[in-house]
């Protein structure tokens, strides 16, 4: 089955495929299911090589499934890529939870999207998502990862924009289109640094022949280097700080596409690819340090933002930034086991609640605002305890799956050798209090209080009354809801036959780090970080239940988000205006100026000779006589001069 | 004795130049054409004398050339007069001015 895996992406895009084809004679619903049958087919392959990957034991774990040989040896340099998958726990792990989340969303999004002109495109976008995401996490080389990376951008900007006729949507897509370009540089130039410095691109990790295995002979520079110019490109995709403002605007897309795509799996990548380059980071103590800041950093900033937002979209837009940085974190400290289980684990509360606030904005019929909903909980009984269910487990409170993820986090933070990461424990933690704060607010403000979206008069005619969504999009609120209740077992201390986490270990080689804490300690931070939920979550329902305006607590610099936007306006923005107006001026003025010139020179020579010719003939021939008359005495003049 | 051929040339001036005068003076078409004739009858007796001087035939064979395009030039230029003649009445030269520039 092992050699099959080509299958697994094979398969949604030949949904693409059909859908790109056919999509309009299908039509709705039609194409949906087509769409989800596809995912769900990758979906049990998957299950089946997951199998097949566990029967195996030590080095046989790592499976390079060469499907072809895509670029052949080039003569005098060796570069030389085949179109090659990695099959092995990580990207295992990745598969089963893309495309078991994928799957849900393609099902949620057929009632979603109902009645949507474009239903079939949204389909054939989703499904080229997918198969474009399953790429990257399978590609057995760089280059096969970026150009899955490559893919799940443009799907993603297709999907941002996807009702292209509102300009916000429009530009929003441009925007995290440009913002991903910039990060790609990183990557470009990272595969370029080791093909240069190793002469091959494939990952290889135990002594495959890849880049990976020879991470411990190469010059430390040259680690730090490639480490960061990744690192520039995860933090594009993954929204980090400073490039992470694209993933607010990205909530333009429809509701299921910031589930899927940016929450889920595609700001994910980032993370993954992080984890696939560990034995390479583990080695590269400056990195590390550089991730795991950049990484707290944005976790703490983005919630921060995430208080004051009234948007629903766009709280869980900045609380997903916000969990990346976690992640990011744990990626610097060395503990890629904990930012792949937090991974999953948001995967799933985070598509949960994503998914819950789009069944909130289709029941109240496209309402946003945080501040004109309220008291849903009577409406819509079932989304309210799916979302309650998340906002417990993103909030961090035992024995939900976040209680779990985050801790495992935090308590690697805490057991960091080195005194900076301690500082960092304490920014996470203070992190994790917003994060049970707003996470709370948006709760309280959108299902408790008062009805006040029926004081919200939408053209002349009050709002209808909010209805529960159909069972395609209650049904994987449900499953999400389960998963996110259970997801901390994935990694629950103890001795279990089989750990889903600890079988990854291999993959990221010896330099990962593992915490050596007492249980005790264990025991300590963990009710730390519980109390810190709780207090986090009492306190916004304190705050929140009676009044919906505290002008106090949502100050501009927050709902702004620090004026990233306009610093990067003014720093970039402004600057590079100026230089294209420069520019401009320079083409009008001088390279059009000297075209126009030459014309008006030969105008301007033009009308003045034509006077010269004026029809009479007489004239011509005085020409004529004045002219011979001038030769001749020019010659005689030569003549008699010599 | 022979008339020495500095006379001969003398005499090609002489009817060169008046020629040529007569075509920038005149207006009548008709006169301005014979002017030409007279100017390219100048050109040939310089070719003769010349021929005869420097004893080469050569300048002698070119006066046929001369005499052939001069007829060939005569006319075409009398059948553009004809044609002018039909449109309007007279053939003074600057009343055909329709090419200015």
């Amino acid at each position: 089955m092992l050699s099959h895996a080509y299958l697994i992406p094979l398969l949604p895009l030949a949904g693409f495929l059909v859908l790109a084809l056919f999509g309009r004679r299908i039509g709705e619903p039609w194409a949906g299911w087509l769409g989800t049958a596809t995912v769900a087919g990758s979906f049990v392959l998957s299950l089946v090589t997951y199998g097949a990957l566990l029967g195996r034991t030590g080095s046989g774990r790592e499976v390079t499934d060469v499907v072809y040989n895509w670029i052949p040896a080039i003569p005098h340099s060796g570069f030389q890529v085949s179109a090659s998958l990695l099959v092995d726990p990580l990207s295992m792990t990745m598969v089963l939870f893309v495309t078991g989340i994928s799957t849900l969303i393609h099902l949620y999004s057929i009632g979603y999207m109902d009645g949507d002109g474009d239903f079939p495109k949204f389909f054939l976008y989703l499904n080229l998502f997918v198969a474009s995401m399953l790429v990257l996490v399978l590609g057995g080389n760089l280059l096969m990862t970026f150009v899955g990376w490559e893919g799940v951008g443009v799907c993603s900007y297709w999907l941002i924009s996807f009702w292209f006729g509102r300009d916000s949507a429009a530009s929003a897509g441009k925007k995290a289109f440009l913002y991903n370009r910039v990060a790609d540089v990183g990557f470009l130039l990272a595969m370029f640094l080791v093909f240069e410095r190793t002469g091959t691109l494939s990952y290889g990790s135990a002594g495959g022949g890849g880049f990976l295995g020879q991470a411990a002979s190469l010059p430390p520079s040259t680690r730090t280097a490639v480490c960061l110019l990744l690192f520039l490109a995860a933090a594009g995709k993954s929204a980090q700080f400073p490039l992470f403002p694209w993933l607010a605007d990205a909530m333009e897309g429809p509701t299921p596409v910031s589930a899927l795509i940016h929450a889920a799996t595609m700001v994910t990548a980032g993370v993954y690819l992080m984890c696939r380059i560990g034995p390479l980071l583990s080695l590269s103590h400056t990195a590390q340090l550089v991730v795991s800041i950049v990484g707290v950093g944005t976790a703490f900033v983005a919630a921060s933002i995430g208080c004051a937002q009234q948007d629903i979209k766009k709280v869980l837009a900045y609380s997903t930034v916000s969990q990346l940085g976690y992640m990011f974190l744990a990626v610097g400290t060395g503990a890629y086991e904990a930012a792949i289980f937090l991974m999953v684990a948001h995967a799933f509360f985070k598509g949960l609640l994503f998914l819950g606030a789009g069944s909130v904005i289709h029941g109240l019929h496209d309402e946003q605002d945080l501040k004109r909903m309220g008291n849903l909980r009577r409406y819509m009984k079932l989304t309210f305890w799916t979302v309650s269910v998340g906002v417990v487990a993103i909030a961090g409170i035992p024995p939900l799956s976040g209680f779990f993820a985050k801790g495992d986090v935090l308590d690697n933070a805490f057991a960091g050798s080195l005194f900076p990461w301690k500082v960092m424990w304490a920014v996470g933690l203070a992190t994790a209090l917003l994060t049970a704060y707003y996470m709370t607010r948006l709760l309280v403000l959108a299902f408790l209080g008062d009805d006040r979206w029926k004081a919200v008069v939408d053209g002349g005619r009050a709002k209808k009354d909010p209805h529960e969504s159909p069972w395609v999009m209650t049904v994987p609120l449900v499953v999400l809801a389960v998963l996110a209740v259970v997801g901390g077992a994935l990694n629950l201390p103890g001795h279990l036959s089989f750990d889903p986490l600890r079988w990854l270990a291999p993959v990221f080689g010896p330099g990962a780090f593992e915490e050596h804490l007492s249980g005790s300690s264990q025991w300590v931070l963990g009710v730390v970080d519980a109390l810190v939920a709780l207090v986090g979550a009492g306190v916004a329902f304190r705050l929140w239940s009676r009044e919906t305006e505290r002008p106090a607590l949502e100050p501009a610099l927050l709902q702004r988000s620090w004026y990233l936007d306009e610093v990067t306006d003014a720093t970039l923005g402004r600057p590079g205006q100026a230089l294209a107006r420069m520019a401009a001026s320079f083409d009008t003025r001088v390279i059009d100026g000297a075209v126009t010139g030459v014309a008006r020179l030969t105008r301007g020579a033009g009308s003045g000779l034509r006077r010269v010719q004026t029809g009479y003939v007489r004239q011509y021939a005085l020409g004529i006589t004045v002219g011979l008359v001038v030769l001749v005495g020019y010659v005689t003049f030569l003549a008699v001069a010599r | 004795m022979s008339v020495p051929y500095q006379w001969d040339i003398v005499l090609s001036m002489l009817l060169f130049s008046i020629g040529a005068v007569g075509v920038l003076v005149r207006r009548n078409i008709l006169v301005m054409f014979m002017c030409i004739e007279l100017m390219l009858n100048a050109a040939n007796l310089a070719f003769v004398s010349f021929a005869r001087h420097l004893n080469d035939v050569a300048g002698q064979a070119i006066v046929f050339f001369v005499l052939v395009v001069a007829a060939a030039e005569v006319v075409v230029g009398l059948g553009i007069v004809v044609a002018m003649f039909r449109r309007r009445r007279g053939a003074t030269a600057d009343d055909f001015h329709l090419m200015k520039g």
